[in-house]
């Protein structure tokens, strides 16, 4: 647990707070720890199972069940790619696979600056734009494997 | 309680309200095939979907485990559709199955294979992608092997229920989900007790105690002089792998197997039990007299130690500094015994069959050691000293009754039997503190206030007026109620008794299976049961003992006389005394 700052304690521990005497609390803890800091790992699920008493492999349960919680730090950009069934018959495994091959990393993990996170989504409904991606909150429609690098460059001028 | 009538394959019953389908039936005589072995509350989650049957008023076949019973209900268990699709679902849980069964641990005891049996279902009808697979075997306690896993959750529940701990969960989603504790970790690494409760309830070879019969074997091969001591709870249950009745005790002939399976020298670990009393007793009197740290716990049981060292670190100083009673037992055959006869103690090879599996842990701890020699060298369960007889064709019921070795260590007395359940060793330790404190025996001799099977019991003892606060906990869940009174200084208690299995080491770790449905000759509530049967088994032998309390094991006061000196001499504590570990990190970094 030493790797954890004091104040980052306290952040979580008052998150905690917030929800400990709703019935059950879990899910509202997770998810407020998730919007702060992006992530949740085993640290803060640790003090997480001592407020609550709930056990921290139910907790981690909980993490690696729904694909909204994520165990390791996301990117500055999260590239979310939808391989819905509508995105991917219009060629979205192309564009991840670019994706993949300028990025140098596969769906789920995060560039070594940590600027870029590589998602694979299923159906974001926007079936009429597909292939569509978000970055971040940003959506692009009709994406074609050679408009890949031109995306990245965009964020990454804006560095 | 208010009767339901139904009626199962066209018969009527009547029978309580509140019944799911599968307990009614089996009251009624059907044994529906099922995973979950009617571990009451300890897998609701219908999940395995193998004792479907066909009921009115349902939608479609409902699982019986889950299902419960109404008036008028007309169930069937045996309509071509419910058979049909119980022996399907099964069929999927064998698609997703390492089939390996001949060299698997569990063989025999498989409810898996039981229930593919019943339902004529084949192993490779579903062929197709299989989860991928976790394998464990850092710990020296519990093997964990995802192949085997049916994710019926029995082992999460029974974590839970017994510990608070939850070291075990589902992890990540749909096809992908195991079992396993945070990150999928080893229990090496996580702030498992090693009590083995989840293997007990596994149904298949998921979860497995780590076998030590090879080091046995080895040992024997180099023609080491190998001792072997039997703990209480052994002789209660050892008989149940050999078709015995649930509480019959077999120490006649569990030695007499022993002795056939050619160790040079068959002890009770009773005797261990005794010697543990005598120091135990007298380090309490001790911090009673000099105002030391009260409660004193017991100290006895290696899973509540763990447990003690993960969770309450900073309470650690009320445990008896005492080692637990084999490990004792373990350091006197290596030191006396070993001079006694003349043996150099480096060619002395220990094993301790032993009802725990957290035992295999605590043998290998740096402080089990005196002038660099381990004080027991191989631990065996309950289970494992059974596959040792029968692979040695040796017919368990037509042996004939033997005593122990009589020579050094082979006295003991009641008090040491009665070690094996929960309020053993508080009575056995009351028995003693009682002749210490006044001079004179305790009449009667029992304590009984501190027997039976709750999970948490107290009681005032009076001893010449002087009343003795004590109490008595199994399972970590109710330790905790304990150890939380005494971070707060609320704890009214002088002496506490923890042990780390519910019902203690009778329903230790590495005790023989209880599965209702392999077991169709015992009664129907034998889950609920079979703990206080084997205590029983425990405590009509202490009754027919002529001595019944440590203090008055003729070998126990020669042991102190010739070696020793007196309890808690320095001599005894070189040996016999251990110390704990307050920095045990609950998910070490990796």
């Amino acid at each position: 647990m030493a790797k954890l700052h004091d104040t980052a304690v306290k952040q979580i521990e008052e998150i905690i707070a917030r929800y400990i005497d709703e019935p059950t609390p879990l899910m509202l803890i997770l998810s407020d720890i998730q919007k702060e800091y992006g992530y949740i790992p085993l640290e803060v699920q640790e003090i997480v199972s001592k407020k609550t008493g709930i056990p921290v492999a139910e907790i981690y349960g909980v993490v690696t069940f729904y694909s909204y919680f994520s165990l390791n730090p996301k990117g500055k950009y999260v590239i979310g790619c939808c391989l819905g069934t509508a995105c991917y018959v219009k060629g979205a495994q192309q564009v991840i696979g670019k994706f993949e091959e300028l990025l140098d990393v596969k769906p789920g993990c995060t560039t070594k600056d940590g600027l870029f996170t590589l998602d694979a989504l299923r159906c974001i409904g926007a079936c009429s734009l597909a292939p569509a991606l978000k970055v971040n909150d940003k959506v692009y429609s009709n994406v074609k494997v050679d408009e890949v690098q031109k995306i990245i460059d965009e964020y990454k001028g804006a560095k | 309680m208010a009767k339901v009538n139904i009626k199962i394959e066209g018969v009527p019953y009547q029978v309580e309200e509140g019944l799911t389908i599968l307990e009614a039936a089996r009251i009624c005589g059907y044994e529906i095939p099922t995973l979950c072995s009617y571990n009451h509350g300890e897998c609701s989650l219908a999940s395995c979907r193998v004792c479907l049957v066909e009921a009115t008023g349902a939608r479609g076949l409902v699982a019986s485990c889950v299902y419960p019973i109404a008036e008028g209900m007309e169930i069937r268990i045996s309509s071509p559709k419910a058979v049909h699709a119980r022996r399907v679902s099964v069929e999927l849980l064998l698609s997703n199955h390492s089939f390996k069964c001949q060299q698997c641990e569990k063989n025999g005891h498989c409810e898996l294979l039981h229930v593919a049996q019943l339902t004529g279902a084949r192993e490779d009808k579903f062929m197709g992608a299989k989860t991928p697979t976790h394998y464990d075997n850092v710990s020296p306690s519990i093997i964990r092997d995802t192949s085997k896993c049916v994710l019926c959750g029995r082992c999460v529940a029974r974590c839970v229920n017994a510990h608070g701990t939850g070291i075990l969960g589902f992890e990540k989603r749909g096809f992908n989900t195991y079992i396993a504790p945070a990150e999928n970790r080893s229990f090496m690494e996580s702030p498992c007790i090693l009590c083995g409760q989840c293997v007990n309830v596994c149904p298949t070879g998921a979860l497995m105690e780590k076998s030590e019969i090879d080091k046995v074997d080895e040992a024997m091969r180099q023609g080491k002089y190998v001792v072997v001591q039997t703990a209480p709870a052994v002789r209660a249950a050892l008989g149940e792998e050999f078709g015995f009745p649930v509480g019959t005790p077999v120490t006649g002939k569990m030695v007499a197997a022993l002795k056939r399976l050619g160790f040079n020298k068959v002890y009770d670990t009773n005797f261990g039990a005794d010697l543990t009393i005598m120091e135990e007793a007298n380090e309490l009197l001790a911090r009673i007299k000099s105002n030391g740290v009260l409660p004193m716990i017991t100290s006895c049981s290696p899973g509540w130690v763990n447990y003690a060292e993960y969770f309450y670190p900073d309470q650690i100083d009320h445990l008896s500094s005492c080692k637990s009673p084999h490990q004792m037992q373990g350091a006197i055959i290596k030191s006396y015994f070993a001079q006694e006869k003349g043996l150099d103690p480096k060619d002395i090879f220990v094993v301790s069959i032993m009802p725990c599996v957290a035992k295999k842990f605590e043998k290998e701890r740096p402080e089990m050691e005196v002038n660099g020699l381990r004080d027991v060298d191989a631990v065996l369960t309950t289970r494992e000293l059974a596959k040792l007889i029968k692979r040695s064709g040796i017919n368990f019921a037509k042996l004939p009754d033997e005593e122990y070795d009589q020579d050094l260590m082979g006295d003991y007395t009641g008090a040491g039997v009665i070690f094996g359940t929960t309020g053993g060793v508080m009575e056995a330790a009351l028995r003693t503190a009682y002749k210490v404190l006044t001079g004179k025996e305790s009449n009667p001799i029992e304590f009984k206030q501190v027997r039976g099977m709750e999970g948490l019991k107290e009681a005032d003892i009076n001893i010449n007026g002087t009343i003795l606060k004590v109490a008595v906990a199994s399972g970590m869940r109710n330790a905790k109620v304990l150890l939380d009174q005494i971070r707060d200084g609320k704890s009214p208690y002088a002496f506490i008794e923890i042990m780390g299995c519910p019902g203690g080491c009778v329903n230790g770790g590495g005790q023989p299976y209880i599965k209702p449905s392999l077991m169709p000759n015992e009664d129907l509530d034998i889950i609920d049961t079979y703990r206080q049967k084997r205590a029983n088994a425990l405590y009509s032998e202490d009754e027919r003992q002529v001595l019944r309390q440590s203090h008055n094991n003729p070998q126990i006061i020669e042991l102190y006389n010739k070696f020793l000196g007196e309890p808690n001499s320095h001599k005894a504590h070189e040996l016999l005394h251990t110390h704990y570990n307050k920095d045990r990190v609950q998910f070490p970094e990796k």
